[in-house]
């Protein structure tokens, strides 16, 4: 054996060496009596063969670093001084090394690999992780390939206000790609395909513009409103040894803190709030923390004012007295005074707006109505896609983050109420508890309706997953808008872990991977993780199931199978009805029930529990609990229910 | 436009007073019908309600005709063209089967 020769790893010449050795391999496959190897390019299909003659060959290249490490190695830890817990991936060549680095540098700790099926899963996995921990998860993924799969999924993160910490592989200098897919794989601008609805990227061209832009990506991600970031890994430098270690520093994170409002708009905004007579409180992406929660329970108990919480972060207890969601439009229809918490459509909430062939719209509070904002979304707004909804007329725009917000709100409205104001809020915080029971007692008998039906009724299911889950910390983590917002309805929330909201931009196939993320974050915490799964959104990517059995994520998973596209057949139905021409022949591209989809079976064989399909009511419970016990133990458990539509 | 829209009045009477007078549709065709017909999309199977549509089973009979012609909200029109007076009925028929669902205070789920 030849001595390796010690200098750094020159990528050019270590692809002429690996194709020579190739070609000599295939040359001693096809001659093996010839004394000398023949450098042939191989055939295509060709399988090779070890000769001694291949053996004897003596490389004339550099095959090892030997004194220096790998670009890669500093990346990790770059990565790592960032905190991440995870790293979620489909694998890519153009991370092997980074990826090689993670697991045999960094030790396959913090971050840790989740082997993911999809790339958009890795995303939607990062963004349900998030909601529940409250910093961003990584995601690897090609340049190429990997974010056009990746892309819908940093979308709805966009939509939804949270940050995702992305590296792109790829290989920027034409010398160094491989012929065939390396270039298919290479882009001169990687993160341009993103760059509308992300918040910021870089592409590095040296290692300390690496750890410099690594660090200012994730402050730039952290900071509210908080988005998702791109920073693309370079081949060259990931592979490449280390020339000079100590020119080489990896800046201090330090995140910024939150703009709170200033005091006089709190001010004004604080007499506003104690002088009407019917503020109403509606709090969207409010509650960062568990302790936006807290907060706006005391803002709303302070006034004696109604709440609506929508649904897209947990923001109120469902069952407080000021919890007014249920009677959302009656309380607008009151109200003097609307404060809109974090509220991403401030139009669309206090106006009603009629999809019918000639589309129209209708105030829902009263002209005479004072409309407060404090949003962070104020601070920052890209022009393309148009998440950011309708131009609310608001009266006093606070650009701040609501949660920071909150207790100079408080603080100032406290010190404006008097005794009469006192007497007058605690009448009015009287009549909302009673509608607030008066809600409650109406849900549970509109539960009662087809409580026994086959296919099951939305609320039958909500009713079981809640008998079995109420005694436990329990989480759930998927949007209910598709379920008739029966948990919310039933359910007694009050932790901010115990929702996390939708997708954000309303993209199927965010819930499946979405959850398990989330259940990710929550498996430290001994929680019991429940997703109310959507069928038509697991058919995206179901791969996801698999991810959650080999990572032993618990997660029950609750199929909402209504075998459909349920909200796209709505939609249809009304334009054919609209045209007068019937739905008798609309199901097609619509419907998913020929053949039904087995999701026990496609579950199973993906090594998850499972149990179903459920038609019949009574064998719900039973198995539920069965899932449950399963999901306790600290593995994934799905239980197929076939449902009613809504 | 006036005298269109009472044209239009007019005519919604005469489907109304025709609908009434075929009381007694054929409930299992009606079955048939409220599931053909994407009724189910919005109010349920056992027209339930939810989250897309209001409870519309049981309910007093004569209720809902106008509406299911010419709705006022967001219920998508089912005007004669696309659901007969006689397949309404049916299905109005079907709806009358329902029974009224056992209370709450029956149903220990729902009292936690």
């Amino acid at each position: 054996m030849a001595k390796p020769q010690k200098t750094r790893v020159n990528r050019r010449n270590f692809l002429k060496g690996a194709s020579a050795g190739t070609a000599a391999v295939v040359a001693g496959a096809v001659g093996a009596e010839a004394q000398q190897p023949v450098l042939e390019a191989p055939r295509r299909g060709a399988t090779p063969l070890m000769t001694k003659e291949a053996e004897g060959v003596t490389p004339t290249d550099v095959r090892v670093l030997e004194n220096q490490r790998p670009g890669s190695d500093f990346m990790v830890d770059v990565i790592k001084s960032l905190g991440f817990e995870y790293v979620c991936a489909n694998p890519g060549s153009s991370f092997r090394s980074l990826h090689e680095s993670l697991l045999n540098y960094g030790g396959n700790k913090n971050p840790e690999f989740i082997t993911c099926c999809h790339e958009e899963s890795s995303v939607a996995m990062a963004h349900g992780y998030y909601k529940i921990e409250g910093k961003p998860l990584l995601v690897l993924a090609h340049g190429t390939v990997g974010l056009q799969h990746a892309s819908m999924a940093i979308y709805n993160a966009w939509c939804d206000r949270v940050p995702i910490f992305i590296i792109l592989g790829n290989t920027l200098d034409l010398t160094l790609r491989r012929p065939g897919p390396e270039w298919e794989h290479s882009v001169q601008d990687a993160a341009a395909m993103v760059r509308d609805f992300v918040k910021w990227d870089d592409s590095p061209v040296s290692l300390q513009h690496f750890a410099e832009s690594a660090v200012r990506a994730y402050k730039t991600a952290m900071t509210v409103p908080r988005e998702p970031v791109v920073l693309v890994a370079d081949l060259g430098l990931q592979e490449a040894g280390i020339k000079d270690e100590k020119s080489l520093h990896i800046p201090k994170t330090i995140l910024p803190t939150y703009p709170a409002g200033d005091a006089g708009s709190v001010a004004e905004a604080a007499k506003s709030l104690v002088s009407a007579d019917f503020p109403v409180i509606i709090a969207d992406r409010l509650a960062r923390t568990p302790n936006g929660v807290k907060l706006l329970i005391e803002l709303a108990e302070l006034l004696q004012s109604p709440v609506i919480d929508p649904g897209i972060r947990m923001n109120f207890p469902s069952r407080h007295p000021l919890n007014q969601t249920e009677r959302r439009n009656a309380v607008l229809a009151d109200a003097d005074v609307v404060l809109g918490l974090e509220l991403g459509d401030f139009w669309g909430t206090v106006n009603s707006y009629q999809d019918v062939l000639v589309r129209h719209s209708k105030s829902i509070t009263k002209p005479t109505a004072k409309m407060i904002s404090i949003t962070a979304g104020d601070l920052f707004i890209h022009a393309n896609y148009q998440d950011f909804q309708r131009l609310p007329e608001v009266d006093l725009a606070i650009a701040a983050d609501a949660e920071a917000t909150l207790p100079s709100l408080i603080e100032a409205c406290r010190k404006l109420i008097d005794s009469d104001r006192k007497r007058a809020f605690e009448i009015r915080g009287k009549k909302l508890a009673d509608a607030r029971l008066a809600a409650l007692a109406k849900a549970r008998e509109e539960a009662t309706y087809a409580w026994d039906a086959s296919p099951v009724s939305t609320a039958r299911m909500a009713a079981e997953i809640w008998n079995v889950i109420k005694n436990e910390d329990w989480s759930l983590l998927s949007d209910t808008e598709h379920f008739s917002r029966w948990p919310f309805r039933l359910w007694d929330f009050t932790k901010h872990h115990q929702f996390i909201g939708g997708q954000g931009g309303a993209g199927i196939g965010y819930g499946a991977p979405a959850a398990a993320g989330a259940a990710l974050a929550n498996k430290k915490y001994g929680r019991l993780s429940v997703t109310i799964q959507d069928d038509g959104d697991l058919m995206y990517a179901p791969g996801i199931l698999w991810t959650t059995a080999h990572h032993k994520i618990p997660l029950l998973s609750v199929m909402h199978n209504n075998r459909a596209y349920h909200q796209e057949l709505m939609h249809v139905q009304r334009v054919a009805n609209e045209h007068q021409r019937g739905v008798a022949n609309i199901t097609a591209g619509l419907t998913i029930n020929d053949p039904p989809i087995d999701y026990a079976s496609v579950a199973k064989g993906m090594g998850v529990f499972s149990r179903g399909p459920i038609t019949n009511p009574g064998d719900l419970g039973p198995a539920l609990r069965a899932a449950v016990d399963v999901v306790k133990r600290g593995e994934p458990a799905l239980i197929d229910v076939v449902t009613q539509p809504r | 436009m006036k005298p269109i829209r009472a044209y239009g009045m007019l005519a919604l009477a005469v489907s109304v007073s025709a609908l009434l007078a075929q009381e007694g549709g054929n409930a299992e065709n009606g079955k048939r019908l409220f599931a053909e017909e994407g009724c189910y999309q919005c109010h349920g199977y056992a027209g339930q309600g939810g989250g897309a549509g209001p409870r519309i089973a049981p309910r007093p009979a004569n209720s809902g005709i106008q509406y299911i012609r010419r709705p006022t909200g967001v219920m998508p029109p089912y005007t004669t063209k696309v659901l007969s007076d006689s397949a309404l009925a049916d299905i109005r028929a079907y709806l009358g089967t329902i029974q009224p669902p056992r209370p709450v205070k029956d149903i220990p789920l729902l009292n936690q």
